[in-house]
């Protein structure tokens, strides 16, 4: 029973809204509109668990001072001061001027603005020492990679060649590698959506 | 170690010293960097023009705080040529972080034109669970946003009494910084045919080449060159200017440009070590 009825849900759930999709009905379509309520209203519960996850695990950090608990402590303290200042009362909070918009521009703005741009730094060590022309493949991605990056870059009367090469590299080998991709991904999709709905997935559940 | 060899292993601060040192130069000693412009960033904008006064057109924010360099000049200069022309906007967010974004964007451009929330623009807010809330704007944008971002019913803006879903709407241009694109493609076009532009990351525009010629999207603003390519549009459009400084990635563009061209001198560099110390060690390189 306590696996049936999971499972029969989702099924159910499943094959409606693969059918619903042919059926040109009212009935079937304010059927849709309420899962699709459901679903966002679901989806707002588990925010609450991964809110509820995160303290707990912090705190239980916190408590045993494992290595690196000064970091969960900064977390929870971010966590319950924004949370805090978000629901200060007499202030419209998602406004801009707010406390909490402030501390969003100021505080949170330049941290996420100044990890980001150490990427450039990473980035540029780790193409010099990866990018060597030690196989054919190799040396095919690193011309690939510096055509890339050279069309940014104004050659004069190259920049024209270098144009239709960056243009030809994105539009044909890269397109097919990617379209080949994004049908594997499709398929693979369907493939485990039809396994989910026919009860042969189950490992959703915790479990097989 | 000799000399090929310092070429191939050097310290990866010197790298870093290098890099951080041409940032700076360029920054304080700017130049001019020539643009071509692609088609597909053209379409864009030549679609936009193609509006009437009054047509409503949506834009999805969906990025964080650390894309902003390469995305927030496409939102800051899309929606100034949009409040140009009086076309109206829609604008939802799909990203947990992008509400200030947006708020950011809305707030500051709005006061420019003097354009007012629920006549000119609506901001419906964040919405977390990007593919079922598009799916559900798809059927009624009232589903997932019974009142917009400062909580006005969505019924009693006049902007919205005639807007029911997709349907309404001249087209949604998707600014992402992550994986939210694929559900506007998959969602908003696949499911409700939705005319779609998007605007990505540097890195995320070779992903999405196939949906512009599979004709599933319009036009694609890729990275801060292609918000540079649409700021020197609007610019000579007269929808943006110089001196008012609203060409932002267009002044970062050198910035990027020296970055780009010191990457591959390190790169040149040691791929010429390489090859030296193969030539030193058999003679002759020879390849494996």
């Amino acid at each position: 029973m306590r696996r049936s009825v999971p499972l029969l849900i989702v099924s159910i759930t499943g094959f409606f809204m693969l059918i619903q999709y042919f059926i040109p009905l009212e009935e079937s379509e304010w059927l849709y509109e309420r899962i699709l309520d459901w679903i966002i209203v679901i989806g707002c519960f588990a925010m609450l668990l991964g809110l509820w996850s995160l303290t707990y695990v912090s705190v239980n950090k916190v408590k045993r001072k494992v290595p690196g608990w000064g970091y969960n402590l900064v977390a929870l303290s971010g966590l319950f001061f924004m949370l805090i200042v978000g629901f200060v009362p007499g202030q419209e909070s998602l406004v801009r001027g707010s406390a909490f918009m402030h501390l969003f521009e100021y505080v949170y703005i330049p941290i996420q603005a100044s990890m980001f741009s150490l990427l450039a730094f990473y980035i540029a060590s780790a193409a010099y020492r990866a990018f060597r022309a030690r196989t054919v493949l190799a040396t095919i991605l690193l011309v690939s990679a510096v055509v890339i990056m050279l069309r940014l870059v104004p050659l004069g009367p190259l920049s024209g060649i270098n144009q239709w090469l960056a243009n030809f590299i994105l539009t044909v080998p890269n397109m097919a590698a990617k379209r080949a991709f994004w049908i594997g991904v499709g398929l693979g999709a369907t493939a485990t959506a039809l396994k989910i709905m026919l009860g042969i997935e189950r490992t959703y559940m915790g479990r097989d | 170690m000799d000399l090929y060899d310092q070429m191939m292993n050097l310290d990866r601060r010197w790298v870093y010293l290098v890099i951080g040192l041409v940032v700076t130069i360029t920054a304080i000693l700017p130049f001019k960097v020539p643009l071509y412009i692609t088609p597909e960033v053209r379409s864009v904008y030549n679609f936009i023009e193609s509006l009437e006064p009054d047509d409503v057109l949506m834009i999805g924010v969906d990025y964080a705080p650390e894309v902003m360099a390469e995305l927030h000049p496409m939102s800051y200069a899309i929606t100034r040529q949009c409040f140009s022309r009086d076309i109206k906007l829609l604008l939802c967010c799909l990203h947990q972080n992008g509400p200030g974004m947006v708020e950011q964007v809305i707030a500051q451009v709005s006061k420019e034109y003097d354009k007012v929330n629920g006549e000119d623009y609506v901001y419906l807010g964040y919405k977390p669970y990007p593919g079922i809330t598009i799916l559900a704007m798809g059927q009624n944008f009232r589903i997932p946003f019974p009142e917009d971002y400062y909580g006005t019913t969505l019924d009693s803006l006049p902007m919205m009494k005639k807007l029911t879903n997709f349907d309404d709407i001249k087209a949604i241009i998707n600014i992402s910084g992550g994986s939210g694109t694929e559900y506007w493609i998959n969602y908003a076009n696949g499911r409700y045919n939705a005319k779609l532009a998007i605007g990505v990351t540097g890195v995320m525009t070779s992903d999405y080449y196939p949906f512009l010629q599979s004709g599933q999207i319009f036009g694609l603003i890729g990275g801060m060159k292609g918000a540079a390519e649409y700021e020197d549009l609007a610019e000579k459009g007269g929808y943006i200017s110089r001196e008012k400084d609203q060409l932002w990635a267009f002044k970062s563009m050198p910035i990027q440009t020296t970055t780009h061209i010191v990457v591959i001198l390190f790169i040149v560099l040691g791929n010429v070590g390489y090859f030296m110390s193969k030539r030193k060690k058999y003679g002759k390189y020879e390849h494996p």
